[in-house]
């Protein structure tokens, strides 16, 4: 294998469990739990997974939740407006430690 | 326009590498202790031609511009014959674009006293054409159902699957159709919507689907509409040209078959339904009828067929049936 990542694990992700079985179980038990039909809908679910998985960058589950996304009915726009909405908390949340680096440098500053 | 057999095997549907080889959906019946066979029938499809003013990336009769398939004016007349004969439930008229075949506003007309729900499969554009407005006068006279496509609620990816430009025409035509009573409670007026996935991923619910369409349309259009049907691609004729080129036919067929749902079976339309070509064969459905597998296995013609065919007879079955049995089926 030449990448660090390969699609081909993504089908595999059960396999995690074989040295660990007890706590794989409880991961993707409780996995399943917080997918399935809540207060939110599987869609809104599966958006919000989307949007997260570019946040922390993880290649297997943009391609999951991609696919999961459109297969639970949302469109495009929808999905490329839930990534603008992390990419604002992500910018925002760098903007607004600003007041810190503001507040030190004023301190420090004549 | 050309009155001629129809092609035995469309372009489309060459034999490649199959992940699920034929056969393959015959062996997941018979593992599973079921055999696919005729219930009662209680509907008729008309599908009245390949012509249609689109080329829609998914269609699996690969209907378009350049086909010129229609049904002749005598086949319809055997056609209404049929209809007299058996009194289905339902008649669905089916294309192409039924709206461009010369004689259609003649067999809605003879069909609508036969039956007490005769449907129209609309791609929306092609009704909208200019010219078309004694057609539509006809539908909202005789009730006709319309069922039209629309796979997605924003612009791009319906474009993508049926042409540049659909989308605007199609918004356009909705709201006409709501104009005149479609789709909107209490008028008598039937407006169904039809979902394919705009690629190769499996439908939403079709519960969730409806949701999700009559918020959109409503919040964003103003549209309404009664019901939509949420189907999977079928994986023949342009659509299945489509995934073989873009490298998706592997992974779309393993998908179809994982997601093989053995309740489905019980509920398929084609054992209720019998399918008669432009020419006027019979087939169990239009996918058998775009693989050119007839009903019982021989070509019938729909002059010779005398009543319903019978309960319990088989259905005949290839690999593209687990489009309509993945997940929730094909209701």
């Amino acid at each position: 294998m030449e990448n660090y990542y390969d699609p081909a694990d993504l089908p595999k992700f059960a396999e995690i469990g074989k040295e660990a079985p007890e706590l794989a179980k409880k991961f993707f038990d409780y996995y399943g739990q917080v997918f399935a039909e809540g207060e939110l809908t599987e869609r809104e679910k599966a958006l919000i997974a989307l949007a997260v998985a570019h946040t922390v960058q993880c290649p297997y589950c943009i391609d999951a939740y991609t696919r999961a996304c459109l297969e639970k009915g949302s469109n495009l726009g929808e999905m490329t407006e839930a990534l603008h909405v992390v990419t604002a908390i992500r910018g925002g949340a760098s903007l607004v430690h600003g007041m810190q680096m503001r507040r030190i440098a004023e301190k420090i500053s004549m | 326009m050309k009155q001629e057999e129809p092609r035995q095997e469309p372009a489309g549907s060459r034999r490649s590498d199959l992940p699920a080889q034929d056969g393959a959906f015959s062996q997941s019946l018979q593992g599973h202790g079921l055999e696919l066979v005729r219930g009662e029938t209680h509907t008729l499809q008309v599908n009245v031609g390949l012509l249609c003013n689109q080329a829609c990336r998914h269609c699996h009769l690969e209907a378009g511009p350049t086909r010129r398939e229609v049904m002749s004016r005598a086949t319809m007349n055997d056609v209404i014959a049929y209809a007299r004969r058996v009194r289905f439930e339902v008649i669905d008229i089916t294309g192409g674009a039924p709206e461009m075949v010369p004689d259609i506003e003649y067999l809605i007309g003879e069909l609508a006293p036969l039956t007490p729900r005769l449907m129209l499969r609309s791609n929306l554009t092609a009704l909208g054409q200019e010219g078309r407005e004694r057609l539509l006068e006809l539908c909202v006279r005789q009730r006709v159902v319309i069922v039209s496509s629309f796979p997605a609620t924003n612009p791009g990816q319906t474009d993508s699957q049926r042409g540049q430009g659909v989308w605007e025409q199609s918004i356009a035509m909705l709201r006409r159709l709501n104009e005149e009573g479609y789709g909107i409670e209490g008028s008598g007026l039937e407006l169904d919507l039809v979902a394919n996935p705009a690629g190769a991923f499996l439908p939403t619910s079709q519960q969730e689907a409806e949701r999700k369409f009559k918020r959109d349309l409503e919040r964003k259009f103003g549209i309404v509409f009664n019901h939509i049907y949420t189907f999977a691609n079928m994986p023949l004729g342009r659509f299945r040209a489509w995934l073989e080129k873009s490298g998706n036919y592997r992974p779309y067929m393993e998908k179809l078959a994982q997601s093989f749902n053995p309740c489905t079976v019980s509920g398929l339309m084609c054992r209720t339904l019998v399918s008669v070509s432009w020419d006027g064969y019979l087939y169990d459905c239009d996918f058998n009828q775009a693989e050119g597998l007839p009903l019982g296995g021989e070509k019938i013609h729909v002059a010779m067929m005398p009543g319903l065919p019978e309960p319990g007879t088989p259905i005949a079955v290839g690999d593209h049936c687990y489009a309509c049995t993945a997940g929730s089926g094909f209701t």
